[in-house]
């Protein structure tokens, strides 16, 4: 399989590596970089559980390949948690019972806070509409509207 | 148990393992390395029914990267083949069924060679250059065909049936006749499963010196695992050991063996090599266990009055083409069966319930298994009878419901329910919302030309099975739990139990039974669940059990490393135990509350200077173990939805859905009430949406999540949780009853009344699910 060199930034590390033109970027930052937040569930773009930031913009890692990332900064769970961006999402969902197994939650907690950051005051449908794209199979997706409303209301620390 | 209980047991505190989850520290199956792992990949059966004549692997083993190449008579060298019997229904014919296909394949998706390799594109690759010559055989897909047909899945058995279940009580024809209505349905319930968003999933290691097996293991029951696999691999039991991980779901579908699963780790020990594979989301579409693909015929009988006098049955089920293993197919037929009814009094019932096999993917128990199909047959025909009596159906239901009177309740279907709690459950429902305002909201809707409804389903859950029924079956499952505490030197406590966690949060909740337990701060506590060599043979997840039972047993364990703690200190304070307590993680003096030593203390007694006990070995450690005398503990509740179809997409929305609940102690209601709505948003999802569609060959048409719907945060609407409290059974244990399965159990039916309520306003009605646009649009003559 032919092989391609690539840099990138990931979670602010500038990032070297030689990949086959097969991988996917959830290839690269699970199995060559140990990123495993980053949660493979259906490899057709439809769950979200392997939702990154790609130039700033959420993206389903499963559906880039790893040599597209050559140039770009992207960020995963790991690299959100460290920076502290998403710390009042996380507690949030930790306190709301927002999560169950946890294995959409990673993309869950990236897509709401970019959704966050363009709508500071949404209402529950908007949540709601703007979480569509990430299925979790445990909750009733009510606690995580309502985590994502606490922190929009600033009711969370 | 009476008296009220220590906190933190009703305290709502967040489940602690999310704290890591949401940081993205979980570590599931895919997440594990091990060193000179390899990876696997399976060839499938690409036909509902088809031989095998002969299979060339020759390019796929020289592939590069590729270790080796099984077949399912390679695999069957260390793999015997199992059949998915039960000794409570010995006329079920449960076929021989191998890891591998070997001869034929009998479901689309069926594994027939595996390929193992350095990664698992390798494997991907050389799989596809397997090749094998078939020969097509007739395939049968829908259960009717099954059932009449003439085309024998398995030839020797010669018939299609593996199961007929039956039971007739009281005088079902008198009561028939005698009836003033009769309301009569055929319902369709659509194959659906349980879409875990982590596939199934494993890492087997064989370390072919010892003769050791160590497997990681997406499971819910890794105690049933390494039972399975040390009987079926031939391999020493307690040289078996099953860790499950961080599990992303499992609802069911990760309860069963599964042949891909045992084939992996058959090439573990093959190879002496560890072997990984995770089921990519097409693999998991056709290979999971899939669920309820029913077609009910029934009818009920009420008098003028609206008492219900008997309900007739006859239910045809599709399994897929064996019988599951290790717990059996018989399950959602028996649930059918037992559990038609199952909140009303009435005094005859005829029952039938018909398992055929088939060609499409294996079927068994997705969460409440036959529960929904018994729950929504019973309360689309009292609507439907309620309306041709003229009588209001809510009425009918609370004239009906078993009272606290008649308790413990023997119904005619042979089940004996010792703790119902429906009046208390509809004073809350009635304390909650004004229902008449509601119904009268629908009616308007309805004259003014819109097609809304409400729905409410009354239910049962069947919790916490004790072993009369997989015991007595001969199945080995366990239906106890344990737990083992240790006092650590410096006084926190290690808690090593036999349940297991997906998600659900009673690991959480046994947490806070061992902090009351002993008398210590829940961050005193930690715990270590899913590795069966440390903790108790026990049941894990299955049939809504963890709290009530795994929480039993650490009560238990609890009590009793909290008595000798208090042991030991009155010897070394020359106290009477007795005058003492333990409070906040302190022995204090009872009557004053005054500290008197530390559990620090004592751990370090214990453990170092353990001479300084007077006349007694220091243990610092307590177990217990604990299995329901019961047949079960059944929990109830009522379900009520409000919808409205859009006339000419025949899409329905949910407007507002009421879930009131009634489960015993409820140790941990933040934990519990979100369990609850994502039980509910599952039987919303095959209420509306979810539906595998196989065509007549048996191939499966939509095998991805763009084709395969499962709700979405938009779909659903807020869900109200109103608990119920009524009076505690009164036994020595806790009185936790399950909750696990309560969603999924009604939340179908309350949707089915309420969309037939809807479509009421144009005389239409629907009997099948999902009810999808078209089938709406059906109803209502637009198509």
């Amino acid at each position: 399989m032919p092989m391609i060199p690539i840099t990138c930034t990931i979670n602010g590390e500038t990032v070297e590596a030689t990949v086959s033109t097969r991988d996917t970027l959830a290839d690269l930052l699970r199995d060559t970089l140990g990123l495993t937040a980053t949660h493979v569930g259906c490899e057709h773009g439809v769950c979200g559980a392997c939702t990154i930031l790609f130039d700033g913009r959420t993206a389903r890692a499963c559906l880039v390949l790893a040599a597209q990332a050559d140039g770009a900064e992207i960020e995963t769970l790991e690299g959100a948690t460290a920076s502290g961006r998403i710390a009042a999402l996380q507690k949030a969902f930790h306190d709301h019972a927002a999560l169950q197994c946890g294995f959409c939650t990673p993309g869950m907690l990236l897509a709401a806070a970019e959704f966050l950051e363009d709508h500071p005051a949404p209402s529950r449908a908007e949540i709601r509409e703007a979480l569509s794209g990430n299925l979790c199979r445990c909750t009733g997706y009510q606690a995580i509207v309502d985590a994502v409303a606490a922190v929009a209301k600033g009711t969370e620390p | 148990m009476t008296a009220p209980l220590p906190a933190p047991i009703g305290a709502p505190v967040p489940h602690r393992r999310t704290w890591r989850l949401v940081h993205g520290r979980g570590r599931y199956v895919g997440d594990v390395t091990v060193p000179r792992l390899l990876h696997a990949a399976f060839v499938r059966s690409p036909h509902g029914h088809a031989r095998i004549d002969a299979i060339d692997v020759g390019a796929a083993a020289a592939t590069p990267g590729v270790v080796a190449v099984f077949t399912g008579a390679d695999i069957a060298t260390v793999c015997r083949p199992w059949r998915g019997v039960h000794g409570l229904f010995p006329s079920l014919n449960a076929p021989l069924q191998h890891a591998l296909a070997i001869d034929t394949a009998r479901w689309s998706g069926e594994p027939v060679a595996l390929v193992v390799a350095t990664s698992r594109a390798i494997a991907e690759d050389a799989a596809a250059l397997v090749v094998i010559d078939w020969t097509p055989l007739p395939a049968v897909a829908d259960p009717e065909t099954a059932r009449d047909g003439a085309a024998r899945i398995h030839p020797d058995l010669g018939t299609n049936v593996c199961l007929v279940q039956s039971h007739e009580s009281g005088d079902v024809d008198a009561a028939f006749a005698g009836a003033a209505v009769v309301a009569e349905e055929t319902f369709r319930f659509g194959r659906h499963t349980g879409v875990p968003i982590e596939a199934r999933g494993l890492i087997a290691d064989f370390d072919p010196t010892e003769r050791r097996l160590t497997v990681h293991h997406s499971h819910q029951c890794p105690h049933q695992m390494q039972n399975d696999f040390a009987v079926l691999l031939g391999l020493a039991e307690h040289r078996v050991r099953v860790i499950a991980p961080d599990v992303g779901g499992g609802f069911g579908i990760k309860q069963q063996l599964y042949g891909d699963e045992i084939a992996v780790c058959a090439a573990a020990m093959l190879l002496g090599r560890p072997v990984a594979w995770t089921a990519d989301r097409l693999e998991s579409f056709t290979a999971d266990i899939h669920a309820r693909e029913h077609v009910v015929q029934g009818r009920v009988a009420l008098s003028a009055a609206g008492d219900i006098l008997a309900f007739d049955v006859d239910d045809l089920h599709a399994i897929g083409p064996y019988s599951q293993f290790p717990r059996s197919s018989a399950g959602e037929g028996r649930a059918v069966v037992a559990q038609t009814g199952a909140p009303y009094r009435f005094g005859a019932i005829r029952a039938r319930a018909t398992a055929v096999f088939q060609n499409k993917g294996m079927s068994g128990h997705y969460r409440g298994v036959g529960q929904p199909i018994a729950c929504a047959v019973t309360e689309v025909l009292l609507d439907k009878a309620a309306r041709g009596a003229g009588l209001d159906p809510i009425a009918v239901r609370r004239r009906n419901l078993v009272r606290a009177a008649d308790l413990p309740w023997r119904a005619p279907t042979g089940v004996t329910y010792p703790r119902l709690a429906f009046e208390e459950c509809f004073a809350a429902l009635d304390a909650h919302l004004d229902l008449e305002a509601l119904r009268r909201d629908c009616a308007d809707a309805r004259a003014n030309g819109r097609l809304r409804g409400l729905g409410l389903a009354c239910f049962v859950e069947m919790t916490s099975r004790g072993s009369g029924f997989y015991g007595t079956g001969g199945v080995a499952v366990s239906s106890r739990d344990g737990c083992t505490l240790r006092l650590e030197p410096t006084g926190g406590i290690r808690c090593l139990s036999s349940i297991t966690e997906q998600g659900q949060g009673a690991e959480t909740g046994v947490l806070q039974v061992i902090a009351a337990a002993v008398g210590v701060p829940l961050d005193a506590v930690d715990l270590l669940t899913g590795d069966t060599a440390t903790s108790f043979h026990g049941g894990g997840t299955w049939g809504s059990r963890c709290m009530a039972i795994g929480g039993e047993a650490a009560w238990r364990a609890g009590r009793a490393l909290r008595a000798e703690i208090l042991d030991i200190a009155a010897r070394l304070l020359q106290a009477d135990a007795g005058a003492l307590d333990i409070r906040d993680g302190v022995v204090v003096d009872a009557a004053t509350g005054g500290g008197r030593m530390t559990l620090a203390e004592i751990g370090a007694v214990g453990h170092f200077r353990p001479h300084e006990v007077p006349g007694a070995q220091p243990q610092l450690v307590a177990s217990a173990s604990y299995g329901s005398e019961a047949p079960f503990r059944p929990g109830c509740g009522l379900q009520l939805a409000v919808v409205e179809i859009d006339p000419d997409s025949g899409a329905v929305r949910l407007e507002r859905f009421v879930v009131v609940h009634e489960c015993g102690l409820v140790v941990n209601p933040l934990l519990v009430d979100e369990q609850i709505r994502g039980g509910v948003v599952q039987g919303l999802g095959a209420a509306l949406f979810e539906e595998l569609l196989y065509d007549s060959e048996g191939q499966l048409l939509n095998g991805s999540l763009a084709d395969y719907l499962v709700p979405t945060a938009p779909e659903i609407c807020d869900i109200e949780l109103v608990h119920a409290h009524a009076t505690p059974a009164g036994g020595d244990d806790l009185g936790i009853a399950g909750v696990g399965e309560a969603g999924t159990t009604g939340a179908s039916a309350a949707v089915l009344c309420a969309v037939n309520d809807a479509l009421s306003a144009r005389g239409a009605s629907i009997a099948q699910i999902p009810c999808t646009p078209e089938r709406i649009l059906t109803a209502l003559g637009v198509i």
